[in-house]
């Protein structure tokens, strides 16, 4: 099978690369091993958040010439920078994704644990944030009865510390009762499709508003609208107070109904989307790739002119780390990391680890290099490249966004 | 290094447990009962490793459509996890219901024999319930027909003489489906290969893959059904030098990987060469080895359906490519969602109302677009969607012979032979 690109790994860097070569003209496949780590997903997006020496980030294109020349912003450039800070909320926007905030300027997210954090652009789900301060009065603090992965308890305590007066309320409804059948598996995404019945999001308002009265603000973990933001639109719009959802634990139903969306806007752009499927090998001359072959499709090479690696950093398997080395699985490609092991990580788990850094080497086009040697058809996006810490930096998000972005528009030949 | 086949015989080692399968199991979103994919695949079979009664009856509520593992990062074979789990508890008894439900080729050679008979009285009401009542099989189900003659009689009365004059040939697994219900799928594939320049062979002794044997417990009856199918596969590849190809995805899907992984029969020698009709072709067109001509007066709105056994061999995509070679198929590719039906796990009484469950967001959707027809690679899908919404449903072979301008395309299939 030919196309003109070939993408290996579907999450956020594979999904933007291939929507913007789709709406480009461009015939594209998308091979995944599976679900990405969209499913993951905070329910933002962060851009860059701080430097390596602790420097804070406000407007985050003022900071890109005095990043290292090895980091993937670096490599973009400023004027891209800007124009890609721009381009990303209608990018998302023709995929149906509101994203919220302003795209120069940094603006904050409340995490799980109630901790205020900067953040670039939030999902629709979440209400933006200018100042690092939380601004509610009345807060009714609620869960539902089981839910193990929100913690009204820490949230509470920070907004105790601002001086924001909340009360708890465990909520009980029948159907979500019905889920404790079953306790370890009581998430976040099997309440939110209980929550895509109006039906039950009646039943929902109706208990909100007989236990809350006290309240103009309700605070409930974001688990509404897996498939679609209809459930939280209509939540927002009956409820007759001001709703204010916070992101879970894992899994995400804002990161996993994003990544859906965009899957089903590349698909309706002519994209294939091979889900569950891997790149096993690969055809290759010394400075090219000539086609590569999957666990599924046996002995048909998929051929195309360019290809881009988007597997995702350690977590998605993108970068292997064995004793003996850091290595990229599908193609051995080169990696930056340090030959001494020792110097790796920090045995202070909370200090930066240097091997947040590691992953694929490439030129400032995004070009890997295989024993030394560039490979002209093939590009890097996402985590897998080496040179940002996406935890320190806060630039994860940004990092496979912008990488996307910009291998797309080299392989289109625009920039 | 190769991470996903780096595995040791404890599979479930490589799960992280982030949940993702549970988030697209289609049974847990409408049965709390069920534990989920992550609880009763890898995290059960650290229990059951160690005291095997930890085998518990929600097992049996696993449809094994293989969601799971398509949504999978880490490689887990969770669907095959559970199923293996089933096959060794030794607490289930196997049920007449359930024999006879799995039985698919002893009760379709039955009732072919009296289909007009059989075909109207179990749509009696009184038949229906009595079958609900006595045998716990769901009076809201409806039955697909019998045919009067099979597949294989067809084949052999009318259609095998002249293979032989095609320079290329193929071997065809029809399935039960094909043979007991639905013949005129097994014509339109001889159709379509006849004029693309293949002579269609069928195997010797065909016994029904055995999925639904698995699924219901008869595992040394579906090893032996195997066996046989195995030989016959054998000699159409090693022997004749003959793909076995299929027009339905379970069967294929059962042969390629069921087979290896739950009855422990290694198939590796032929396993490529075990296809899909959809496929075979889709690879002769891209290698331009064959053409076919669509007739030009052929206009219909397609919605397709991708069934979970396809999306799990990954083959969507070649169905789908065909079908956009039809000028006149204006195609529109349906979420991927389960249908629900599971193959015989939505005849059972006790599954019914998941089974309709499951299926709803699919139905809707269907109703919402509301096409000419639903095109789909398997048999089970297609009752579901017929059972439950106002479309009719044909196979994508079925359709490419409807829109085949049988002449032009032997003719140029002629020229290409030479």
């Amino acid at each position: 099978m030919k196309f003109d690109t070939i993408i290996i790994g579907g999450g956020l860097s594979g999904l933007v690369c291939g929507i913007k070569l789709q709406e480009n003209g461009q015939n594209t496949a998308i091979v995944s091993t599976g679900q990405s780590a969209l499913h993951f997903s905070s329910g933002a997006f962060d851009l860059l958040n701080k430097l390596d020496d602790g420097t804070e980030v406000d407007i985050p294109a003022n900071f890109i010439s005095l990043l290292p020349s090895s980091h993937p912003y670096s490599k973009i450039g400023y004027d891209k920078f800007v124009k890609y800070c721009r381009e990303v909320p209608s990018l998302f926007k023709n995929a149906s994704i509101n994203l919220k905030g302003d795209p120069e300027t940094n603006g904050y997210r409340i995490t799980p644990l109630g901790q205020v954090k900067k953040t670039w652009l939030v999902f629709e789900d979440f209400n933006t944030m200018n100042t690092a301060v939380i601004n509610y009065e009345n807060v009714a603090l609620c869960n539902f009865n089981g839910f193990l992965d929100f913690y009204p308890q820490f949230i509470g305590d920070v907004l105790a510390g601002e001086k924001c007066k909340y009360k708890r309320v465990t909520l009980d409804l029948p159907f979500i009762e019905k889920l404790r059948h079953n306790p370890t598996e009581m998430r976040a995404t099997n309440i939110a499709k209980v929550f895509d019945s109006e039906e039950n999001i009646e039943a929902l308002l109706k208990e909100i508003n007989s236990r809350c009265e006290f309240a103009s603000t309700i605070m409930l973990p974001a688990v509404f609208g897996l498939y679609s933001l209809a459930p939280v639109e209509y939540l927002k719009e009956k409820c007759g107070k001001k709703i204010c959802l916070l992101a879970t634990m894992p899994p995400s139903v804002p990161g996993i109904r994003t990544q859906q969306m965009l899957r089903k806007y590349y698909s309706y752009c002519g994209g294939a989307y091979m889900m569950g499927d891997t790149v096993e090998k690969a055809d290759m001359d010394s400075d090219s790739v000539k086609s590569v072959y999957t666990a599924n499709h046996d002995g048909i090479p998929l051929s195309a002119d360019n290809y881009v690696l988007a597997t995702g950093s350690f977590f998605s398997n993108g970068i292997i780390a064995e004793p003996e080395g850091i290595f990229e699985p599908v193609f051995d490609l080169d990696t930056d990391n340090d030959p001494d092991r020792s110097n790796w990580y920090d045995n202070d788990f909370f200090s930066r680890q240097p091997y947040m850094k590691y992953g694929v080497k490439t030129d400032h086009d995004f070009k890997p290099f295989r024993k030394g040697r560039i490979l002209e058809n093939m590009y890097a996006a996402g985590s897998v490249l080496s040179g940002f810490d996406a935890v320190s930096e806060g630039c994860g998000g940004g990092v496979s966004i912008f990488t996307a972005l910009c291998v797309a528009n080299k392989i289109l030949g625009g920039e | 290094m190769d991470i996903r086949y780096n595995i040791s015989d404890h599979n479930f080692e490589q799960c992280l447990k982030c949940t993702i399968c549970t988030v697209y199991c289609p049974v847990v979103q409408v049965n709390p009962d069920f534990p989920g994919p992550k609880q009763a695949g890898p995290d059960g079979e650290r229990f059951r490793m160690k005291f095997p009664d930890m085998a518990d009856t929600s097992l049996k509520y696993c449809m094994n459509c293989k969601r799971c593992e398509v949504a999978c990062p880490s490689g887990v074979r969770i669907g095959d996890i559970i199923q293996t789990a089933r096959i060794k508890d030794k607490k289930t008894h196997v049920k007449l219901r359930d024999a006879i439900l799995a039985n698919t080729d002893i009760v379709g050679t039955m009732a072919t024999m009296a289909a007009p008979v059989v075909n109207s009285v179990i749509k009696l009401r009184p038949v229906k319930k009595l079958m609900d009542s006595v045998m716990k099989i769901d009076s809201r189900r409806t039955f697909p027909d019998y045919s009067q003659q099979t597949f294989e009689k067809w084949f052999r009365k009318y259609a095998m003489k002249t293979q032989s004059t095609y320079d290329r040939q193929v071997t065809y697994f029809h399935g039960c489906y094909v043979n007991y219900n639905y013949p005129q799928l097994g014509k339109d594939l001889v159709k379509i290969m006849n004029a693309a320049g293949y002579g269609v062979n069928l195997m010797e002794h065909e016994k029904c893959c055995g999925i639904a044997l698995i699924s219901n417990g008869l595992i040394k009856q579906a090893k032996w059904q195997a066996g046989k199918n195995m030989d016959g596969i054998r000699k159409s590849v090693l022997e004749d030098n003959r793909t076995v190809i299929s027009t339905s995805s379970t069967c294929i899907l059962t042969m390629r990987d069921e087979y290896p992984h739950l009855l422990g029969i290694d198939n590796k020698d032929v396993r490529e060469q075990i296809d899909m009709a959809t496929r075979f072709l889709y690879r002769l067109i891209d290698e331009k080895k064959i053409t076919l001509i669509f007739r030009s007066d052929y206009k219909k709105r397609v919605a397709y359906h991708s069934p979970c056994h396809l999306d799990k061999l990954g083959w969507e995509i070649y169905s789908v490519g065909l079908l956009r070679m039809i000028e006149g198929v204006d195609l529109m590719i349906l979420d991927s969602n389960c249908c629900g039906i599971g193959g015989s796990y939505g005849f059972k009484k006790e599954n019914y109302d998941v089974s309709q469950k499951v299926g709803e967001p699919l139905f809707r959707q269907i109703e919402q677009v509301n096409p000419d027809f639903v095109a789909t690679d398997c048999e089970t899908c297609k009752w579901q969607i017929e059972m439950s919404t106002s479309a009719r449903v044909k196979n994508p072979i079925s359709v490419i012979a409807e829109a085949l301008d049988v002449e032009a395309t032997y003719k140029a299939n002629l020229k290409n032979q030479r």
